[in-house]
């Protein structure tokens, strides 16, 4: 009896210890994680020209910390108008893809799920083969079609070649094939049509998914930059990511812009993350467990 | 009248909702990857086009940038299946334990850098790697008595930042499908393991890893392709296309250099195919050898 409550106070002891360097193994990874922000954020408290002259690194001398990139941001100089018509142009971007992607994926995915037909199977090993191709081996045909359709430097040029990307219909069809399908027939003895089935029945219920979906379509289209690089050519169509690239330069002096702006940028994903991580997870790993 | 009755029925419904992605399908998908492969074959002019048959394909065979190009592409993409897999996968499964302590707020901690673009972590990066004696790479290694370097300067050091820059930012986001795959594990499998007398190594050999495995294919295929289409993070590491000695030049690097900066989509499309040859081939031979075909038939 003596002898097995030794061996549980010895097993709970060995626990604890485990647990203590557990824990502290993941502090020493998060700290490793933050490092780089951490010193982005202390650098943008000092003048650009020292980021240039010395690089990045951790200096903790706050004496030598002052808010002036900050304020030349937002006094609403050149740069400073710059900088914000970089940040609506992303922030428009964002809003459009997001609201663009989601409907017509939703759209699909409902078709690929609500109905039983022939050609369904064959549709959906289509959404599947789009995802064999990596989009980077596409960007020179697709630039020479925006050139011909004349999208080149809008938006729709930028936004259109995605909007039915294949993960985001593929995680509604996977949400939507478990919801129960008892709810088609009742609409339509009410006497709802198949579209007014679809928006007004059975959106509502599909709300999770659409949370999940437009934080990650929204980080990816915020954080965005190859393809819209191409697309977008007038300076004032810049978003962040792109404006932010074109400063840097060894030879500007807006370093002053570039690192408060990135840091700056960085804060409404971050927002956003904080108040909607759950959605986060479960949107990105939604693919991973099926595969 | 007739039209909108059939329109509405239970018949047609389902075609009408997926148009959108017909069309995405034709314009966007078949459309530019039928035009890359034809503009393979030739000499896209501003007027006109020549055919050159083989041409493009014989030359990049010659080519030793683009042998440059593959081989870092490669280097990269094995560097981060090596990095990026097994790492993640012990961290999940320790965070996943009873041991740890706050676990949502170190799950947060590891996600962060997936939230940055690759613009904003690839300045950070950069700066970090300076080979000013300042920059906090140096700083590190003198200070571990190793000197000073000039990371990007150097093949080594240079694909060395370039898999660090992905550890940074894909680290969190791997152990986070490893944690959602760990979490589709029944209770019940450890427990019974437990009382078959099995330790804690031989439970993760034995029942983690067997039934983690559709996770494990799911992050190595997605880790195979954005390895060898990598290209922003080398773009931004060396503040455009160009790297001394095309250290940090990519197959997509390459391709839009030729493609885009000197404006020959021939040349362009067919770095492009071969570079989806390799990954369709690679991705092939690693779901065989995972046995993915064989479970589908079951």
């Amino acid at each position: 009896m003596a002898d097995s409550t030794d061996k549980k106070m010895g097993m709970s002891m060995k626990h604890r210890i485990l647990s203590v360097f557990a824990t502290a193994w993941f502090a020493i990874l998060a700290i490793i994680i933050i490092f780089p922000v951490f010193a982005g954020l202390l650098a943008s408290f000092r003048p650009g020209t020292e980021l240039i002259r010395k690089g990045l690194s951790i200096d903790l001398d706050v004496s030598t910390m002052t808010l002036d990139n900050y304020i030349y941001l937002f006094s609403g100089n050149a740069d400073s108008q710059k900088y914000f018509m970089w940040f609506r142009n992303s922030l428009f971007l964002t809003a459009v893809s997001v609201v663009g992607t989601l409907v017509i994926c939703y759209i699909v995915a409902y078709g690929l799920s609500m109905y039983e037909y022939p050609l369904k199977n064959f549709l959906f090993f289509l959404v599947i083969a789009t995802m064999m191709v990596p989009f980077e081996i596409l960007i020179l045909p697709l630039y020479k079609e925006m050139i011909t359709l004349k999208l080149i430097d809008t938006t729709a040029g930028v936004v259109l070649p995605g909007i039915c990307g294949a993960s985001t219909v593929f995680f509604f069809r996977q949400y939507m094939t478990g919801l129960p399908k008892e709810l088609l027939d009742a609409g339509r003895i009410d006497g709802a049509t198949e579209y007014g089935i679809c928006f007004k029945i059975m959106l509502p219920i599909t709300k999770p998914a659409f949370a999940a979906m437009s934080i990650l379509c929204a980080m990816g289209a915020w954080n965005n930059v190859l393809w819209p690089m191409l697309v977008y050519r007038n300076a004032s169509k810049f978003t962040l990511p792109i404006g932010l690239n074109t400063l840097l330069t060894p030879y500007g002096n807006n370093y002053d812009v570039l690192i408060a702006g990135s840091m700056f940028g960085i804060l409404p994903v971050f927002i956003v993350f904080l108040c909607f991580q759950k959605y986060f997870i479960e949107g990105m790993t939604a693919g991973a467990v099926k595969g | 009248m007739k039209i909108k009755k059939f329109l509405y029925s239970q018949k047609a419904a389902p075609y009408v909702f997926v148009i959108p992605f017909i069309l995405s399908f034709l314009f966007f998908w078949i459309y530019p990857l039928c035009s890359t492969i034809t503009m393979s074959f030739q000499d896209i002019g501003p007027a006109s086009s020549e055919w050159l048959g083989f041409k493009n394909y014989a030359k990049l065979l010659r080519d030793p940038t683009f042998r440059t190009a593959i081989a870092n592409s490669f280097e990269y993409m094995l560097g981060t299946l090596i990095l990026l897999i097994p790492f993640p996968m012990l961290f999940a499964v320790l965070l996943d334990s009873r041991l740890v302590k706050a676990k949502g707020f170190w799950k947060a901690c590891l996600y962060l850098p997936a939230l940055t673009s690759v613009v904003i972590s690839g300045t950070l990066f950069r700066l970090m790697f300076s080979e000013y004696p300042t920059g906090q790479m140096n700083v590190i290694t003198s200070a571990l008595g190793l000197g000073t370097f000039k990371w990007l300067k150097m093949k080594a050091t240079g694909l060395g930042a370039l898999l660090l820059t992905a550890c940074w930012r894909w680290t969190g986001v791997n152990m986070l499908y490893f944690l959602s795959g760990l979490k589709s594990i029944d209770t019940a499998l450890y427990e019974s393991a437990e009382i078959d007398g099995a330790n804690a190594w031989q439970k993760f050999r034995y029942v983690t890893i067997p039934l983690i495995k559709p996770t494990t294919i799911y992050v190595l295929t997605i880790s195979v392709y954005a390895g060898l289409a990598m290209f922003m993070e080398s773009f931004m590491l060396w503040a455009g296309p160009a790297s001394p000695n095309n250290i940090g030049l990519t197959i997509v690097g390459y391709l839009y250099n030729r493609g885009i900066q000197k404006n020959d989509l021939g040349y362009g499309s067919a770095i492009g195919l071969v570079l989806l040859v390799i990954a369709l081939v690679i991705n092939i031979i690693q779901l065989i050898a995972n046995g993915t075909f064989k479970k589908e038939e079951r």
